[in-house]
């Protein structure tokens, strides 16, 4: 019989709806942490949303921040214990509307941490609100009849935001597929090594499906994503240890 | 103990780094700039760090973060930035940990202006962030005071584990005087309670207490009655046999001093309670005064009167009790001396 191999900083079972993003990368990250021996080295920082579940689940060290406000609890704690893995695990309504100025100064200070953006695309945990990542026409219960940008703006894409500021890695990657799920594991490995090696703030981003909030099916959310989502917010890997490539 | 002629803001500073402080996020705002500008140079000189935040917010939370790692934090700030670190101290009071704020007061809501005042009272006192929390809180009355406030605010946040406010104003913050400094504190920030990754141990949250403190309510009331009851703090001068009470904190208590002193020259029984710790509120200096008393007189930099309710919920209006607002003027112990005769003309 094949063996269940859950790592062992899943401490209990996570609390996120079925098809839910969250729990895959939630996965992804403690392996990584696990394999490169630094589960019992790391402090994470989180806020509300839907990431704040991991809270009991997730057998990190946990500081819960106020709504956006991750990236500056998170620098307080490196700036006094350099010597631990400092990270933030954030949903795009909180990294990216509330947050926004936390998460920029943080990068622009080159702050060395790691941070980690779930973009669902919308608010998950408060009932799907429109988020700064909605797409133009997406339906939320604040955009009923669909995300109108003449109004709210075109999808904030952080990773452009981003890629103008001296950080050391930044990247995007999806929950798509199982081959997206692979380069989403070396994407969050590479941003771990990056704080662990000094070389300051590193980003990744993951597109993540809400099939809850989309009012859609698992597969039916996961084919919008792969379909729809990917074409505003492309993955890839875009700095690489300080240096912009050309992805 | 080092001794020298300093700036109240300059002061506050170093007191900070002698108290052991290792970690300092802030924003500019006057009066209280001096404090980061300070802390700038001379705060990882002694192997602590300093950030100027992008904003108060941001200030406050990596004070959040610094403190719940276990060190000793601060940020200060002014009117305008310290409705912004609201947020950060109800989370900060929540969550249980110590940290160390300090408000410069400022006259006016709004923009207001850079001059002194004590409007900040309600804040202070009543906590300006959400729920149910209280924040210990000092108000220095000269620069040496402000040096060993800021050392005790320290320590008494920790042993509450509380946030814990320096309530200063521009006067004080910008006036020289001579102080004597303590020696340097050297903190171990591996508290059991604070983040350091789980080293093989049980792995911690950091989070609003409520969410894991069995029969909450009554936990909550019991911290705060404790404090309540042991950490009050006062200076009386002559309330045995006063007509009249001045009451008065920070730089007003100082004109008030000099104001009974005059009246007691003059045959005028006038005395002063002068609230240190002004929450907890020292309802206990009430005590003291003397059964001839005919009136309290609140001395107030401010507009509308604030410390004139606590006195009245202190002494259950008993007696009388009347206020005189300065705005942003400092009046001058005359003033104070022939408004207290009025009263007992009356
Ligand atoms: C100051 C403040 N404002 C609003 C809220 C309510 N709130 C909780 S979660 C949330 C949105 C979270 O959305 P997102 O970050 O995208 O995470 P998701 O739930 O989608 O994973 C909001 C607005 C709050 N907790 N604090
Ligand atoms: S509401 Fe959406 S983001 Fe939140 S747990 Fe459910 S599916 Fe996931």
């Amino acid at each position: 019989m094949a063996e269940k191999r859950i790592p062992k900083t899943l401490v209990e079972n996570n609390k996120f709806c079925p098809g839910c993003g969250h729990g895959i990368i939630n996965r992804v990250l403690a392996e990584v942490l696990e394999e490169m021996g630094l589960a019992d080295m790391a402090i994470g920082s989180v806020a509300v949303g839907c990431a704040c579940l991991m809270i009991d689940t997730f057998g990190t060290d946990w500081v819960q921040a106020p709504h956006g406000r991750a990236a500056a609890v998170a620098s307080g704690i490196k700036r006094v214990r350099p010597e631990n893995f400092v990270f933030t695990y954030q949903g795009d309504g909180d990294s990216l509307a509330i947050g926004f100025s936390e998460t920029m100064y943080a990068a622009v200070r080159n702050e060395n941490i790691t941070v980690f953006i779930v973009n669902n695309g919308i608010f998950g945990m408060t009932g799907g609100q429109m988020a700064p990542t909605s797409l133009p026409g997406q339906r939320t219960t604040t955009s009923p009849a669909g995300k109108d940008p003449a109004l709210a703006g075109q999808p904030l894409n952080i990773v452009n935001q981003m890629r103008q500021l001296p950080i050391g890695y930044l990247a995007r990657g999806s929950v798509g597929s199982f081959k997206e799920i692979i380069r989403l594991k070396k994407y969050i490995k590479a941003a771990v090594t990056n704080q662990i090696e000094g070389n300051g703030y590193g980003l990744v981003e993951i597109l993540s499906p809400c099939p809850t909030n989309w009012k859609m099916t698992m597969q039916g959310a996961l084919d919008h994503m792969n379909d729809n989502v990917k074409k505003f917010f492309p993955t890839g890997e875009f700095i690489k240890e300080g240096v912009l490539t050309d992805a | 103990m080092t001794r020298a002629f300093m700036k109240g803001n300059h002061a506050l500073a170093e007191a900070a780094i002698r108290a052991g402080m290792t970690f300092f996020g802030g924003y500019p705002i006057t009066p209280q700039s001096e404090i980061l500008e300070y802390l700038s140079g001379n705060l990882p000189k002694a192997g602590g760090t300093f950030v100027q935040a992008e904003s108060e917010l941001a200030g406050v939370n990596m004070v959040y973060g610094a403190a719940a790692a276990g060190h000793r934090a601060m940020t200060s700030s002014s009117g305008p930035g310290f409705s912004l670190l609201q947020e950060g101290i109800s989370y900060i009071a929540s969550a249980e940990l110590p940290a160390v704020f300090v408000d410069v007061q400022r006259y006016g809501s709004g923009l207001g202006d850079i001059f002194q005042a004590q409007s900040d009272y309600y804040v202070a006192t009543r906590g300006g962030g959400h729920g149910d929390y209280r924040m210990i809180a000092y108000a220095p009355a000269s620069v040496q005071e402000t040096v060993d406030l800021v050392g005790l605010a320290f320590d008494k946040a920790e042993e509450y584990r509380n946030p814990c406010l320096l309530l200063s104003d521009a006067s004080i913050a910008q006036m020289m005087e001579p102080v004597v400094f303590p020696e340097k504190q050297e903190c171990n920030p591996d508290h059991d309670w604070a983040v350091r990754g789980k080293r093989g141990g049980d792995f911690k949250k950091i989070t609003s207490t409520m969410y894991y403190i069995e029969n909450f309510d009554q936990y909550i009331h019991d911290k705060y009655a404790t404090i309540q009851a042991n950490e009050q703090r006062w200076e009386n001068v002559q309330v045995e046999d006063a007509e009249v009470v001045l009451v008065a904190f920070g730089i007003s208590a100082r004109i008030c001093k000099e104001a009974v002193s005059m009246a007691r020259a003059e045959g005028i029984r006038l005395g002063l309670i002068r609230p240190v710790s002004i929450w907890p509120f020292p309802e206990k200096a009430f005590d003291e005064v003397s059964k001839d008393l005919r009136a309290y007189l609140t001395v107030e930099l401010s507009a509308l009167p604030r410390l004139r309710d606590d006195v009245m919920l202190a002494t259950e209006m008993k007696t009388p009790v009347h206020h005189f607002l300065a705005g942003d003027t400092i009046p001058s112990s005359r003033t104070i001396v022939k408004q207290a005769v009025a009263l007992l003309e009356k």
